[in-house]
């Protein structure tokens, strides 16, 4: 198979998952208990506005009818409006999806600058205590549930140490006064597009927590691999052969032993975006973080389907193409991949 | 037993024993607990958030209730719940996986790229998406992380069925004539409860974990019962001020979770040496 092919193959496929993403999200939201003519209506609804907001849903076209308008209303990013707050969904996700990416992009970056050298270092001193210590934290750091490591940390940095923020994107200094204009709706680099250099400190410092609490498990992950592919390599016989032609043992370890180890790195970046885009729920409750993960939280508490809906559509679709980026790279890394 | 726990290490023996205790702990919660009734839910206002002392070990939360206790009942509905999840998640993947490896062709691409679907949801995402549909309930937290794990056993099942397949004793029982239904049944899916028995066993902690985040954001049982992410999530609101209600029920996730991912490694490593002495 040649590259071309592997790559149409990859992009039918994508395109069937979430065409199959859709149809999966519509089944569930047919078996929702409440009604959602009636939430629609808003509180205490009269028959007739029930009826009225029947119409306007279109409830009672038939179900395949209903599943295409679906179908195509995600297609076309019409994601229709929330029924709590009455506003255009797709408005709302132009604000949330950059603030969760850009912590899902940061936590992916933290995890493999913390998880590769640490997981070489544990290699480098195989069977030694510093082995076993650093082998243990990454057991521990894929066993501690993210909201508990979450709590942890806030009450560490923020409020024991007071020298990181507590909650939110920003202080309210650059909050309440717009500071700088939303061009990304990533602060840090739109503060840095608008040459605004505090109000970058102040998001990143804002950052930081949020970002290490959703790195701590792939950084285990990332940890664990790099550490059983670096051994693997050491045994070879170049990196012998390095050794006894002299070179220094940190030439030896990042210089050859490691570009060999890093194939399981983009196998960790895939790994380490999916958990951020989940674990997004639940940091972004406790940091007060206005991005996906509350938005859809907010929507469950309040059974506000279209959000719901919308938001898991829009995840998906999200990770689904990051495993598409993760899998054409690696076929253009390695070209066996095409073949199988 | 000797040679067992000898094979485990005793980082696996340690987990097996705490794994152990706190089975019996939640098991017998009720004979255990120093304050059973407070375990069970009824509030006891009159001592709310009161520290760990020599009365109440843990302290006791914004309803007075003893954490010991309340942590010790809540032990039955999270350990039930992840051992629940990981065995429903086997008996939906597994079979899923055999007809697929074992057919191959157009069964197997529709089956696998079912699977794929199921797996374009990251897994927190769908049990959430599942659970607001189903509503709270313990039973509905089960059903909405199963279906978000099955997949994982459906592709491990498929892998084994294709390497088992071509092996000499089936194609044998095949020559002879053996229908396909026994050739699976007889021949193929018991040599598959290895491999997925130590991924079901390592799998525990994650599934705890995705359970108890479940509970956490309120979609978990419903009180007066608790598991342990219900217990954090009511402790929330006053951390770190009270950081006792929170720090026994989460502690507990995680050592749990820690306890069975150290074990099911020392199991897997077990075998290794096992089928490497056997080479």
């Amino acid at each position: 198979m040649s590259f071309a092919e592997y790559l149409l193959r990859r992009l039918v496929l994508s395109g069937f998952v979430v065409f199959g993403v859709a149809f999966l999200i519509f089944l569930v939201s047919q078996v929702v208990p409440s009604d959602p003519a009636s939430l629609y209506a808003g509180p205490r609804p009269t028959a007739d506005q029930i009826e009225a907001a029947r119409a306007t849903l279109r409830l009672n076209d038939p179900i395949i009818v209903r599943f295409a308008t679906f179908v195509s209303d995600m297609a076309t990013g019409d994601f229709g409006i929330s029924y709590r707050t009455r506003r255009a969904i797709s408005q709302d996700l132009q604000v949330f999806l950059p603030a969760t990416l850009e912590l899902a992009f940061l936590s992916t970056l933290m995890a493999l600058l913390i998880g590769v050298p640490l997981g070489v270092l544990a290699a480098a001193r195989q069977g030694r205590a510093a082995d076993r210590v650093l082998s243990f934290s990454s057991v521990a750091a894929v066993a501690m549930p993210t909201f508990f490591l979450a709590m942890i940390l806030q009450a560490v940095f923020a409020q024991w140490l007071n020298v990181l923020p507590l909650s939110g994107r920003l202080s309210q200094q650059f909050a309440l006064f717009d500071s700088f204009e939303q061009v990304t709706g990533f602060y840090t680099i739109d503060a840095l597009l608008a040459g605004n250099i505090a109000g970058f400190f102040d998001a990143a410092r804002h950052l930081i927590l949020p970002a290490l609490t959703l790195a701590a498990y792939p950084a285990g992950v990332a940890m664990r691999l790099t550490r059983s592919a670096m051994i693997d390599i050491l045994s070879r016989r170049h990196i012998t052969a390095a050794r006894a032609l002299g070179l220094s043992e940190r030439k030896v370890l990042f210089g050859h032993a490691l570009p060999n180890a890093m194939a399981p790195a983009l196998t960790i970046v895939g790994l380490s975006f999916a958990f951020a885009l989940t674990g997004a729920v639940l940091v972004e409750i406790i940091f007060a973080w206005p991005g996906l993960g509350r938005y859809i939280f907010e929507a469950v508490l309040s059974k506000d389907f279209p959000v719901i809906a919308a938001t898991a559509f829009v995840v998906s679709l999200c990770y689904v193409l990051m495993n598409l980026a993760i899998d054409l790279i690696q076929a253009l890394i390695d070209p066996r991949i095409t073949v199988s | 037993m000797r040679t067992l726990l000898a094979r485990l290490g005793w980082p696996g023996t340690i987990s097996l024993l705490f794994i152990a205790l706190m089975c019996l702990g939640a098991l017998f919660a009720a004979g255990l607990s120093p304050y059973p009734d407070q375990g069970a839910g009824t509030p006891n206002i009159m001592n709310k958030l009161t520290g760990p002392d020599l009365q109440y070990w843990f302290g006791t939360d914004h309803l007075g209730r003893d954490l010991l206790s309340r942590v010790l009942h809540g032990g039955q509905v999270s350990i039930t719940t992840g051992l629940t999840v990981v065995i429903a998640a086997l008996l939906i993947g597994t079979p899923i996986g055999i007809i697929a490896g074992y057919s191959g062709g157009w069964v197997d691409e529709t089956l696998m790229r079912i699977t794929d679907i199921f797996l374009a949801f990251p897994a927190l995402l769908l049990a959430v998406l599942m659970a607001a549909a189903l509503g709270a309930g313990m039973l509905n937290c089960i059903l909405a992380v199963a279906v978000t794990w099955w997949p994982w056993y459906a592709r491990l099942a498929r892998a084994e069925v294709l390497v088992l397949r071509n092996q000499p004793y089936v194609e044998t029982a095949r020559l002879m004539g053996v229908s396909p239904p026994r050739i699976l049944f007889r021949h193929i899916l018991p040599a598959t409860f290895k491999p997925l028995g130590v991924q079901a066993a390592l799998d525990f902690g994650p599934a705890l974990l995705t359970a108890s985040a479940l509970s956490f954001l309120g979609l978990g049982v419903r009180p007066p019962t608790a598991d342990w992410g219900q217990i954090v999530n009511d402790g929330r609101i006053y951390f770190p001020e009270r950081w006792w209600v929170v720090v026994a029920p989460g502690m507990a996730i995680f050592l749990m979770a820690l306890a069975f991912s150290v074990l099911g490694d020392a199991i897997r490593n077990a075998n290794r040496e096992k089928d490497d002495s056997n080479d």
